[in-house]
């Protein structure tokens, strides 16, 4: 009994010290729609660091990482080669469930925040975020400055849809902080999910997860699920379309 | 003004594809086109997927060639007998081309197969409608009378039968052929093939000018309907909403198109036509040869193309 009360006790207390500090955001938006005139957006990250008695006195300088992913898919890279004097696709690899849209954002650079290997082992930074490709019939991820992997990320990158910033994250006061973050106009539809890692003096102490969604909605919503689950009509709605509108012009242009 | 395409998934400006799908209407009047080779490549352009761009153009076209066809049957200018023989090739071949479509789209081989269509093809052709302008034109200026037309080999062919309107008595079996081929390249490479088609069937067919604008039009609306709704059912690739905008600037275009090429004599009309499509297939041609600027592209497996 004493000793089972001992244990609770204990870990109440190493709890407690693990969660010295309280992590507390909110998103601007949570639902982020996507109308005829979306061009893009920012939305904006907020939130506070709370310590509270447990916090060790001198632990004041805090980093933080922010990570957000977008819905997961597969996606293949594929490489073109010169074959008989023109360019063609010649070999390509699988990237298995990776997020279609990814950002990493901090208050200063990654190597600064942490070391190597936790920054590895909490997937600081795009070269160490997981990114599972099929080779042959294994599922791993290769080395970062693998041929298909830079070039995958060169590419999202290139599209607005993975980025790494490590002066986004701004702390208005030693706990306060927020960050920006864009959506590209081609943001691909679904769920985002946010992770807050926080560091003091390069040492992992804790994280906070939170979420927004992207949707489609209205028209575009209703144009893109049609055209989905019900091929047949929507391929006949734009048939009638077409005739109607070159039925229209025949006679708005009649001459005689 | 930008407008989010629902199905290509990205914003474009309304007013510049209103403006290419005027454009190409324009030269699609001019020539008696439906201008499909002109609309996928520019709509490729401005970053549309070629899958999304050869499946929405589909119903562009059917929309250009509904207006155009509605006009010569008017002018009874259309051969119902020729229509109907070719469009049994013609759907046929238009399902044999989405089906093709939808394979190479699975090998990740259908961009290539797509830019390699255009090079041979219109090349080809383009080379082939110039230096045929090109004879016209001296000839002309010579003042020397066109050759005489001769049958050929396609006039000993069996199952013979008589199209009315055009005043000619044919063997079906090239028609379908025709029709066949015409179909199958269009669902690939998004275009209606009247620019093969109307040459094909003056010069090996011997189809009257009389009917054979009307006719070909007839084909290529049935068929580009039929990859619409093929390319809809089967690939969901088609954005109404783009096609939309392509219809209207290209009925409108098409109008004062058919105006400017009245004034334009039939040679020079041909030489220009054939320089356009040579360097549509030139500039594919280039793309396929010089290393491109990025070896690598990715593709998300899954709906989006």
């Amino acid at each position: 009994m004493m000793r089972a009360l001992l244990a609770i006790v204990l870990v109440l207390l190493l709890g407690g010290a693990a969660r010295a500090e309280r992590l507390i955001v909110s998103v601007s938006n949570h639902r982020v729609t996507v109308t005829p005139n979306y061009s893009g957006e920012e939305l904006v990250l907020f939130g506070s660091v709370e310590r509270d008695a447990t916090t060790p006195a001198d632990r004041t300088a805090y980093d933080l990482v922010v990570t957000v992913m977008g819905p997961r898919a597969d996606m293949v890279t594929r490489r073109k080669e010169r074959t008989f004097g023109i360019w063609i696709n010649t070999d390509y690899r699988q990237f298995l469930q990776v997020p279609s849209y990814l950002a990493l954002f901090a208050n200063r650079p990654f190597d600064a925040i942490t070391s190597p290997e936790i920054a590895r082992r909490q997937q600081i930074g795009l070269n160490n975020v997981l990114l599972t490709q099929r080779v042959g019939g294994d599922y791993a991820d290769v080395v970062p400055n693998d041929a298909f992997r830079s070039a995958f990320i060169r590419l999202r990158t290139q599209g607005g849809l993975y980025r790494e910033d490590a002066s986004a994250v701004t702390f208005l006061t030693p706990t306060l902080f927020r960050t920006g973050i864009p959506l590209p106009a081609e943001v691909p539809i679904g769920t985002y999910e946010i992770e807050i890692k926080l560091f003091a003096n390069g040492a992992f102490i804790g994280k906070t997860e939170t979420a927004f969604e992207i949707v489609k909605v209205g028209f575009e919503q209703f144009v893109a699920t049609t055209a989905r689950q019900n091929g047949l009509i929507y391929g006949l709605a734009t048939a009638a379309m077409a005739l109607m509108t070159g039925w229209m012009a025949s006679i708005v242009f009649r001459k005689d | 003004m930008q407008l989010y395409l629902p199905i290509a998934d990205l914003p474009v400006n309304v007013f510049l594809v209103l403006a290419m799908g005027a454009a190409v209407g324009f030269v699609s009047g001019m020539f008696g086109i439906g201008g499909g080779f002109l609309m996928t490549p520019l709509l490729i352009f401005i970053g549309i997927t070629p899958a999304v761009a050869v499946a929405s153009v589909a119903s562009h076209i059917a929309a250009s060639s509904f207006s155009g066809a509605l006009s010569y049957w008017r002018r009874r200018a259309i051969d119902p007998a020729l229509a109907s023989v070719l469009l049994c090739g013609g759907v046929t071949g238009t399902a044999l081309g989405v089906w093709t479509f939808t394979q190479l789209r699975a090998l990740g081989q259908l961009d290539l197969m797509i830019a390699l269509s255009y090079v041979v093809l219109l090349s080809t052709v383009g080379s082939l409608m110039f230096s045929e302008g090109l004879r016209a034109l001296m000839r002309t200026r010579r003042g020397a009378l066109p050759p005489r037309r001769t049958h050929n080999w396609i006039h000993g062919l069996p199952l013979k039968m008589r199209f009315k309107r055009s005043k000619i008595y044919l063997s079906v079996i090239p028609v379908v052929v025709v029709g066949i081929m015409i179909g199958f390249i269009g669902a690939i490479m998004g275009i209606g093939g009247g620019f093969i088609l109307v040459p094909i069937m003056i010069y090996l067919l011997r189809v009257p000018t009389s009917t054979v604008i009307g006719t070909s039009m007839v084909l290529t609306l049935v068929t580009m309907l039929f990859a619409t709704l093929l390319h809809a059912v089967t690939n969901h690739l088609v954005d109404a909403v783009l096609a939309l905008i392509l219809m209207v600037g290209g009925v409108t275009g098409a109008q004062f198109g058919a105006r400017a090429g009245q004034k334009i004599r039939g040679e020079q009309l041909r030489l220009l036509l054939g320089l356009l499509i040579l360097s549509v297939g030139v500039r594919f041609a280039i793309e396929l040869v010089i290393q491109p600027s990025d070896l690598f592209t990715i593709r998300e497996l899954g709906v989006n193309g």
